[in-house]
């Protein structure tokens, strides 16, 4: 029997008004705390779809060098939204990697910038025929290979398509050093063996099932 | 033998307190003269606070106490100084992309004072970041993390970070090249975590890439988000400190009291 309760009784009445009052306590803070932090996590699971966006005529571009375009990845930041992609013509003496399925008519090759180490802004120094990364001295090849310095894979690239005449660039994609393709990673994820499980596909971004329709 | 009796002094000596009522009447300069003491009367009266202040403020410290005991104040007040200045500043910045860089030029280049206040809140962050390290090994060095003060040190780490926290996302604001591309990088390191580091990028950036809301959200856990939580653990961690006292340092041998010394002998 319970000090200070009726005989019978299970849950004396002052037990169950503490209950009761904390109970609803708990469902009031839940009530602002449960949608805000909603709120902040939503953009996590939110897909972000990348629009198609011309960037030159398909004569501006050749197959032994870069052209370095400008185009917009993020829409109403100004300067900030905008990136460059270096492209060129597909090489089959050099591309000997297999275009895979959906993307066999792919003739273009767009380096996204962005160095595989933490993001910095990488250049193609065409002297040398290397893209250098300024912050921490990452290298890479002519086809986008890490050949020196610290980052895991090799740097992302944008699909292309064209379209009456003009090559346009899609949403970015991450390769490893098998060239095969995922969704797009942040920069400093590996890719290759443990690396694409340890570093999953993000709600936010998808890859792209098939290239020109 | 017997006492003699002291002469009694001349009233002149010895005036008698008025009784209430009875005395003149209190001039202007009487009652300005009472007014501090009114007011704090009034107060405590209502309050009961006198206690609880005179407990914080006039405590016992060790013998030994010395220089390196301030390094806690000097942090506090480094942090009070990123307050002030910070909530001064948020009234010309504006977080958006498009302005934050220009807001943040206008206050350098055209506000009265703009340029020294901004700089009393670039540079005292760099001095509030260096006055926490050189408090935590104050208290590492003295031993003062040791019991019953372990959970005054986890709140002290915690702070810690948190002070960080406020470094990483105050640096993005003036939204300068050095800002955006620093911030790029910290993400980034963040996305190198197994498992959650691409979901914990995605959380600070509000998305897959740097966005037209990230420099807001970095602004509101900025100044509302860390503010807030740091300043009630400074307030936990101050209570601590006063509950529990400050350590001597560690060359002062304990001092035992001469009767308890020939007890034990």
């Amino acid at each position: 029997m319970i000090p200070g309760a009726f005989d019978g009784e299970t849950v004396t009445r002052r037990r169950l008004m503490v209950l009761g009052a904390n109970g609803a306590g708990a469902v009031a803070a839940a009530a602002f705390l449960l949608p805000a932090l909603g709120f902040a996590l939503g953009p996590v699971f939110e897909e972000h779809k990348v629009p198609w966006q011309p960037v030159g005529p398909v004569e501006d571009f050749d197959d032994t060098s870069y052209v370095p375009v400008t185009f917009t990845i993020v829409d109403g930041i100004g300067e900030a939204g905008k990136t460059l992609a270096y492209v060129r013509k597909r090489n089959p003496k050099i591309d000997t990697d297999k275009l895979p399925k959906g993307f066999e008519f792919e003739e273009f090759i767009a380096i996204s910038t962005r160095c595989m180490h933490l993001g910095c802004p990488v250049h193609y120094v065409d002297a040398a025929q290397r893209f250098i990364c300024p912050c921490h001295g990452g290298v890479y090849d002519f086809r986008g290979f890490v050949v020196g310095g610290p980052p895991v894979r090799p740097l992302d690239r944008f699909y292309t398509r064209v379209r009456l005449g003009q090559l346009e660039l899609g949403p970015r994609y991450s390769v490893n050093s098998e060239l095969d393709r995922f969704s797009p990673r942040d920069p400093g994820e590996p890719l290759d063996g443990i690396g694409q499980y340890l570093y999953p596909s993000r709600p936010s971004v998808r890859k792209l099932n098939t290239g020109q329709p | 033998m017997p006492k003699l009796k002291l002469p009694t002094p001349p009233k002149i000596l010895n005036p008698r307190p008025t009784r209430p009522g009875n005395g003149p009447k209190p001039t202007p300069l009487d009652n300005a003269k009472e007014a501090g003491a009114t007011v704090v009367d009034w107060l405590d009266e209502r309050t009961s606070l006198a206690g609880p202040a005179r407990w914080l403020m006039f405590r016992k410290v060790p013998r030994g106490t010395n220089w390196f005991y301030t390094l806690g104040s000097a942090t506090l007040f480094a942090f009070l100084n990123q307050a002030v200045t910070g909530v001064f500043l948020a009234m010309y910045y504006d977080p958006s992309p498009t302005h934050a860089y220009e807001s943040a030029r206008y206050i350098t280049n055209e506000a009265f004072l703009g340029e020294f206040v901004r700089g009393m809140h670039k540079w005292g962050s760099t001095v509030m970041v260096i006055l926490v390290f050189l408090h935590m090994g104050r208290t590492f060095f003295f031993g003062a993390y040791k019991y019953p003060r372990e959970l005054n040190w986890i709140i002290g780490v915690v702070l810690l970070i948190l002070t960080m926290t406020m470094s990483f996302t105050g640096y993005l604001l003036p939204f300068d090249q050095r800002s955006y591309w620093a911030t790029i990088v910290g993400v980034n390191i963040n996305g190198t975590g197994p498992l959650v580091g691409p979901y914990l990028s995605d959380f600070l950036r509000a998305g897959p890439e740097f966005g037209a809301t990230t420099l807001s959200r970095f602004y509101a856990i900025h100044m509302l988000l860390v503010p807030g939580a740091i300043v009630a653990l400074i307030g936990a961690h101050l209570y601590l400190v006063t509950k529990l006292g400050t350590t001597a340092p560690p060359w002062l041998k304990a001092e035992q009291e001469s009767e308890l010394r020939e007890e034990r002998a």
